[in-house]
């Protein structure tokens, strides 16, 4: 190339690189919150969705009876209050009368029961059904009770109603067959325009009866790679992000405009071990493995130092010290002391994990394959498509997975489907066991909060001795946002409702 | 024109093809739209809750008679509905295929403003220092992946300008000219890098093959400059391999450059398409895999009526 070639083309650089400028380097608007996030939802209907991608953006337009706090309380949302018979049979909320969907009507004891309706017929398709199966049926006294009959005493079905797939949608719109098509919520804001995988809009709802929110709405942009959400925040393009890799995580402090938001999640990374197939059925084999692995080291190597050891119990309330259960502390000795014990000789199974989901998946298999070497245990790695591994998780069809399951607030709803005998995910954990689905169902009736929290955690305690699952660890949620975003409250859940109470300054 | 109408009755032919290819291939696929939709929690459904939801999906049917519901709609111009967009899928390609045209005749351009001239300048300087340092840089350009280039590009642009261009959206090209060439000239350099590392390699080989042929002596002997020899007659046939390689190219490009797209979030073809597999969008695959194929033909055409073009020995109306 010659000495002009190159002058021309750096001049046809420098011109195409200051038009792109010119053209995109306006102040943003004041008092709207431009937002990007990796993946977007996948559709709109609060019933039916339960990715973690479209519960983000559902809660921000939809509301339940309930929600939770930061610290997983539960807060009134569209009631304000709520009181539970004394034998726990009978659940009764006064809803709040300022109340209003967004298409202008307030929200009744009508639109509560025809949402639960929707949400309990099965040709529905609602996965969260079945945390409401005790519900046997709905009164509306008064134009602002609601009172839920039930058929068996269920404390913890409180907090499974603070979510968004729980949601109350106005009766006019199910009577119509619109749910899902349009989003008329009574949620903090309101969906303007939705171009799948691309963008939202959203506008605040100023009649919402939360109260005032100080910006004018949310645009959101779907970034599928996240060094580029990363770009974005430092070009100041992008206000706020929600981060999932920890690696693009640990790149944000090093910015001085921005700051990076970290909460424990209650999701938990776990290695699933398949306890109905040889030599896995061995208890002392399961002990070994849960006692061959350093659990600080997999956070440290393969998290890059971003999550916190973990037992069963993830939420704050509940939780126990990890190392006061059996084996959560590495010791090679007694592991292979374990193995010689269970005269299972040294052997190979596969492990499956999911390509980038969680975005640590492979190299937490790794790491745990360099550990269980020690005590003669191969693991081949087989990383799948997520939906080809969740179709595989399904049917229980593995040896051992690696996964990053959902946490909840109570340990019941989280377990229950596990490790109960009707848990309709009992063929995901291939796990029967009495103690288990005793203590578990003693602590969906116990009332007594204290008396609860021992049940669960002698649970907890089993769950470790038996070891069908090895858990692992807890990672954070991230948010990142400019210095200038200011009042943001993260939560263990991930929710961005802590968006309502966010200024620009 | 007999050649190009005889194409033109293989393309349905070729299109049905790739439809029975395609509606197989998604539905080998392990996992369904409930389980893209539902991910684990798909595991709590209830067999009734779960019939529901196929009979939502239509997945419903029996794979052969989902096919030819499906093809019966083709032959009327009806792609079927996307289930993520709600929409057409007709629609939702046509909406997303400016960006991927625009992207690609963007690259198209950067790729042959650079490697032709530097295809030849290298050919004329066989085997001289600036050959090799040309060489060497279209080594590196071929060699060198796209996300790579793309996330480096990223890098710079944000960390010492403190910009990137915005991504998430697409502004058309009428709209707003300088937005949407801003927008698009990174991924299209990301693109263009590799593009035009190839074409300068066969440029300059075709080029090497083209000068020593007898004609061009003749020229020489006949007293023709230096540089009319090198672009009036030498430049037109050595660029027909160049032609095949930006063909073939250009139809790869207009099926979406995934990577890329995906990078720069650029809502075009490419990610729509990935968006439709990773969700289990089957009518919306299938749709855009059509398009892309039925892009291929039309470019691959074009290509062929380009080399009569460009070296009227080639007669392809008589084959």
């Amino acid at each position: 190339m010659n000495w002009m070639t190159s002058r021309k083309l750096i001049a046809g650089l420098a011109v195409a690189t200051a038009l792109s400028t010119a053209a995109f380097a306006l102040p943003a608007q004041a008092a709207t919150l431009n937002m990007a996030w990796s993946q977007d939802a996948t559709g709109l209907d609060p019933h039916k969705q339960t990715a973690f991608s479209s519960l983000r953006l559902l809660e921000l337009i939809y509301e339940p009876l309930v929600r939770l706090d930061a610290d997983l309380n539960v807060v009134p949302a569209i009631a304000a209050s709520w009181e539970f018979a004394p034998d726990a049979k009978t659940l009764t909320f006064k809803l709040d009368p300022k109340a209003k969907f967004t298409n202008g009507a307030a929200v009744t004891p009508a639109d509560v029961k025809a949402s639960f309706d929707r949400l309990m017929d099965e040709a529905t398709g609602a996965a969260a059904r079945a945390n409401f199966l005790t519900i046997a049926s709905i009164d509306t006294p008064d134009a602002e009770t609601v009172v839920f009959n039930l058929s068996t005493p269920d404390v913890p079905l409180l907090v499974a109603m603070a979510t968004v797939n729980a949601a109350i949608v106005p009766a006019s719109e199910i009577e119509a067959g619109n749910v899902g098509n349009t989003a008329v919520g009574s949620g903090p804001f309101i969906l303007e325009s939705w171009e799948p995988n691309s963008k939202e809009v959203l506008k605040t709802n100023t009649e919402w009866a939360g109260g005032a929110i100080a910006i004018e709405g949310i645009n959101i942009s779907v970034l599928p790679d996240e060094t580029a959400i990363l770009a974005s925040l430092r070009a100041g393009q992008t206000d706020f992000a929600l981060l999932n890799d920890p690696l693009v995580a640990t790149l944000v402090p090093n910015e001085q405009n921005l700051t990076l938001n970290r909460v424990t999640g209650l999701a938990y990374n776990v290695l699933q071990l398949n306890p109905s197939r040889a030599p896995m059925d061995n208890l002392l084999v399961r002990q070994a493995m849960s006692c061959a692995i350093n659990r600080q080291e997999i956070v440290d190597a393969a998290l890059a130092g971003e999550g916190a050891v973990t037992g069963p119990l993830t939420m704050p309330a509940f939780a126990q010290e990890p190392s006061t259960l059996l084996c959560y502390n590495q010791d090679i000795a007694t592991a292979k002391s374990l193995m010689e014990q269970s005269g299972v000789e040294p052997f190979s199974v596969k492990v499956i994990a999911a390509t980038g989901e969680p975005p640590t998946a492979a190299s937490q298999a790794q790491v745990l394959q360099a550990q269980l070497a020690e005590i003669g245990v191969t693991l081949e790695i087989e990383m799948m498509e997520l939906n080809v591994y969740v179709d595989t998780w399904l049917k229980g069809d593995f040896d051992m997975a690696v996964a990053q399951n959902g946490g909840r607030p109570d340990p019941y709803p989280m377990y229950n489907r596990y490790f109960t005998n009707e848990g309709n995910l009992q063929k995901v954990s291939n796990f029967l066991d009495e103690k288990s689905d005793t203590l578990l169902k003693q602590g969906q009736w116990e009332t007594d909060p204290a008396a609860r929290k021992e049940v669960f955690q002698e649970w907890e305690r089993h769950m470790a001795e038996q070891a069908p699952w090895l858990w692992l660890s807890t990672g954070y949620s991230y948010t990142a946002s400019q210095k200038n975003v200011v009042g943001f409250e993260s939560s263990p859940t991930g929710t961005l409702f802590g968006l309502t109470t966010v200024s620009i300054q | 024109m007999n050649y190009v109408v005889q194409r033109l009755i293989t393309f349905p032919l070729i299109l049905l093809g790739v439809s029975i290819l395609v509606f197989v291939a998604i539905r080998m696929v392990p996992g369904d739209a409930i389980t893209a939709m539902l991910g684990t929690e798909a595991g709590l459904l209830t067999p009734d809750q779960r019939a529901a939801l196929a009979n939502y999906f239509g997945i419903d049917q029996p794979v052969w008679s989902q096919y030819l519901r499906w093809i019966g709609g083709v032959f009327q111009g009806d792609l079927g509905i996307s289930t993520i967009y709600g929409k057409p899928v007709m629609t939702v390609i046509l909406e997303r295929f400016p960006l991927t045209l625009q992207l690609a005749l963007m690259s198209m351009v950067i790729a042959m403003s650079i490697g032709i001239p530097l295809g030849v300048l290298a050919a004329t300087r066989n085997e001289r220092p600036s050959d090799l340092g040309i060489r060497m840089l279209a080594m590196l350009g071929q060699s060198t992946p796209s996300f790579v280039v793309g996330v480096l590009i990223i890098f710079v642009l944000s960390v010492f300008f403190g910009f990137v261009p915005a991504m998430g959206t697409f502004t058309p090209l009428l709209q707003d000219p300088l937005a949407s060439i801003g927008q698009l000239i990174f991924p299209a350099i990301t693109l263009g890098f590799a593009f035009a590392a190839s074409v300068t390699r066969i440029a300059r080989s075709s080029m090497l093959d083209v000068l020593s042929d007898d004609y061009i002596r003749t020229a020489r002997s006949k007293g023709a400059s230096p540089r009319s020899v090198v672009w009036r007659h030498a430049l037109p046939n050595a660029l027909i391999p160049v032609v095949t390689l930006a063909g073939v190219e250009f139809g790869y490009l207009l099926g979406g450059a995934v990577i890329v797209e995906q990078i720069f979030a650029l809502p075009g073809v490419g990610r729509l398409t990935l968006d439709a597999i990773t969700q289990r969008d089957y009518a919306l695959v299938q749709g855009s895999v059509l398009f892309i194929a039925f892009n291929f033909l039309v470019v691959n055409l074009l290509v062929d009526l380009a080399y009569v073009a460009l070296d009227p020995r080639i007669r392809i109306g008589n084959r």
